[in-house]
């Protein structure tokens, strides 16, 4: 097997007293697209910082293309990085802050100039580069960011929260054209968000991480409908969990204890475990014919409309400290204060580790 | 009522500016007199003492002593102050509020006693009495200034531009000269153009530290020795114009930015 483009073993840091990951391991392929997904304090700006250089972590190593890059400073590693605020240069033109990185290569002034009008037309700001970066709205600040980075030919762009700074509607579409343009150049792109749809929208690779750890990684889509874990569940898209105990495991099927009434499911388990399952609200079914697998009978509380669809809350009525999340067609009868049945198919119930 | 306070307001308004700028229009007026001495009733408005202040040699020689004071120790004093501010603002260092407060603080302490202080040291060391011996008297008194001024614009959104370049593959060097000294350029201008101000009309630690060559206020307190006279209002009128200029300058670059 080929070694990865990047391979991070068993990284630590710590920022004085404060311990930021913990035994970090992650490999990133070429010309993947990988999102570091997580909330504020999850280690994951850390983490790419340590890829760019800026921090070089207390434990463990960082190899890029082979290398061991774990100290080399950023000017001289392949890495480039796309900053939150941009970090554009006030002082000087979009074209030069374009061609800055080939000029701190000893790139002539022709070609560099050159090179810097071909990454500007890449992102689409083809008529920028004699303008000013105050001159410019946020989102074409972005792109020139993304140009000055990309036109030295990294093996790895790394973007800080590189959306976080802009509307809604704008960031969905610089989503896209983000995608787009990785696809185009071919270069692993390493992104830190802690905005899920985008990384879904995103990612080939998805790296959820929580509290200095990486809770989960894989296709978004593997992540989405498998998740590993109980906080994958809840922050990579919502889940209603439900906690319990194996009452018995017998002949591939476990019969679960929990707070609704028993659950039979298909598996193994040593009976006497604690035990926690999710399932995603577009899996949850309330008051239709029920589903195989019987949750008990829940009040629904707020019902909010989304649009393309409503959002319910209930509380089931055995346990009222479990809140059923589902999502239901804006045609559906169900109002606030009904009491109605909730079900489930069993294959679209996820087992969790905790 | 509100008329009543509305006129005391304007006449103390007048008394306040007249107290502060009276002595400066008499000083200016009087330099325009036309006959010997500087005193009532006003006989010009004439040229003649400017005239007589430019055909001096020795004014005008300190006059070019002082500029050369002047430039030579704030290019000093900016380049130190923005040095050590960029150190303080950007690494960590131990103590590090400890020793930007040791820095600032020649601010407090008198000309005098750090000219005396600098007379006694220099000729301990053997440094002889020169424009060079004020120079570095006007430094240490323009460095704490200069890293002040500096220190206090070196923001965190600047942080993340010389991350940029140095992401680019700038070495520290070019980070330095390419980025942040463009970046703080109003700052740099500014606090160069105040410490001109400064050391163009200081008189302890030239006066105490300059003997054959010496700078233009010595030299005005040299001319003063000898009784007013017309010339020394036309040469303080210059003194004065030229720290207008300065001081205009100074805060048309530190505070532009702030409007815009």
């Amino acid at each position: 097997m080929n070694a990865p483009l990047v391979d991070v073993r068993n990284v630590s840091h710590r920022f004085g007293q404060a311990s930021v990951l913990h035994n970090v391991s992650l490999r990133i392929e070429a010309g993947s697209y990988t999102v570091l997904l997580g909330p504020s304090g999850s280690g994951k700006t850390t983490l790419l910082s340590i890829l760019g250089g800026f921090v070089v972590p207390t434990e463990g190593n960082v190899f890029i293309r082979g290398e061991d890059c774990t100290a080399v400073p950023p000017a001289k590693r392949p890495t480039t990085t796309v900053f939150q605020d941009y970090a554009l240069f006030p002082h000087m033109s979009i074209g030069k802050n374009v061609a800055f990185g080939l000029r701190m290569r000893g790139v002539d002034g022709a070609t560099r100039a050159q090179r810097a009008r071909s990454a500007l037309k890449l992102v689409g700001l083809a008529d920028a580069f004699d303008r000013r970066p105050h001159q410019l709205s946020g989102g074409q600040r972005q792109r020139v960011a993304l140009a000055r980075a990309l036109v030295v030919e990294p093996a790895v762009l790394l973007l800080d929260e590189p959306l976080g700074a802009l509307d809604l509607k704008l960031r969905r579409q610089m989503q896209d054209e983000l995608k787009a343009l990785q696809k185009s150049v071919g270069t692993a792109f390493v992104h830190v968000t802690h905005d899920q749809e985008e990384a879904m929208a995103l990612a080939d690779h998805c790296v959820v991480m929580n509290d200095g750890r990486i809770e989960d990684e894989g296709a978004p889509e593997r992540v989405y409908s498998q998740p590993a874990t109980r906080f994958s569940a809840t922050f990579m898209g919502e889940s209603t969990v439900i906690s319990g105990t194996v009452a018995g495991s017998r002949s591939g099927i476990i019969t679960l204890r929990t707070p609704v009434g028993d659950i039979s499911l298909p598996g193994e388990a040593t009976p006497g475990s604690t035990f926690s399952l999710a399932v995603r609200p577009e899996h949850l079914l309330l008051g239709e014919p029920a589903g195989s697998l019987g949750l008990g009978e829940a009040v629904v509380g707020d019902v909010v409309f989304q649009g393309s669809f409503r959002r319910v809350l209930a509380t089931s009525k055995r346990d009222p400290g479990i809140a059923f999340l589902a999502r239901l067609a804006t045609g559906s009868p169900v109002a606030s204060g009904d009491t109605v049945a909730v079900s489930c198919r069993p294959e679209h119930i996820i087992r969790l580790k905790d | 009522m509100r008329a009543f306070a509305k006129i005391l307001a304007t006449v103390y308004a007048l008394l306040l500016y007249g107290f502060i700028f009276l002595p400066v229009v008499v000083l200016v007026l009087f330099s325009l007199q036309a006959t010997q001495f500087p005193i009532p009733p006003f006989t010009g408005p004439s040229t003649r003492w400017y005239a007589a202040v430019l055909a001096d040699t020795r004014l005008t020689t300190g006059l070019l002593h002082s500029i050369l004071v002047a430039v030579g120790s704030s290019l000093v004093a900016v380049t130190l102050g923005f040095l050590s501010a960029w150190g303080f603002a950007r690494f960590y260092l131990p103590g590090s509020a400890f020793l930007r407060g040791l820095i600032t603080l020649p601010l407090t302490v008198s000309y005098l006693i750090i000219g005396m202080g600098l007379l006694v040291l220099f000729n301990r060391v053997g440094i002889p009495k020169s424009l060079a011996a004020a120079g570095i008297g006007h430094v240490v008194v323009n460095l704490p200034l200069c890293f002040a001024i500096i220190y206090s614009q070196m923001g965190d959104h600047q942080i993340n531009i010389e991350r940029a370049a140095r992401d680019l593959g700038a070495s520290e060097w070019k980070v330095l000269l390419l980025v942040t000294v463009p970046v703080m350029a109003p700052a740099i201008f500014a606090s160069f153009f105040l410490s001109m101000t400064f050391s163009w009309d200081e008189f302890v630690i030239s006066f105490l530290l300059t003997r054959f060559e010496t700078t233009l206020p010595v030299e005005i307190w040299n001319l003063l020795r000898s009784g007013l006279n017309p010339k020394t209002n036309a040469v303080g009128s210059l003194v004065f114009g030229v720290s207008i200029v300065l001081v205009v300058a100074f805060e048309l670059l530190l505070f532009r930015r702030k409007q815009s």
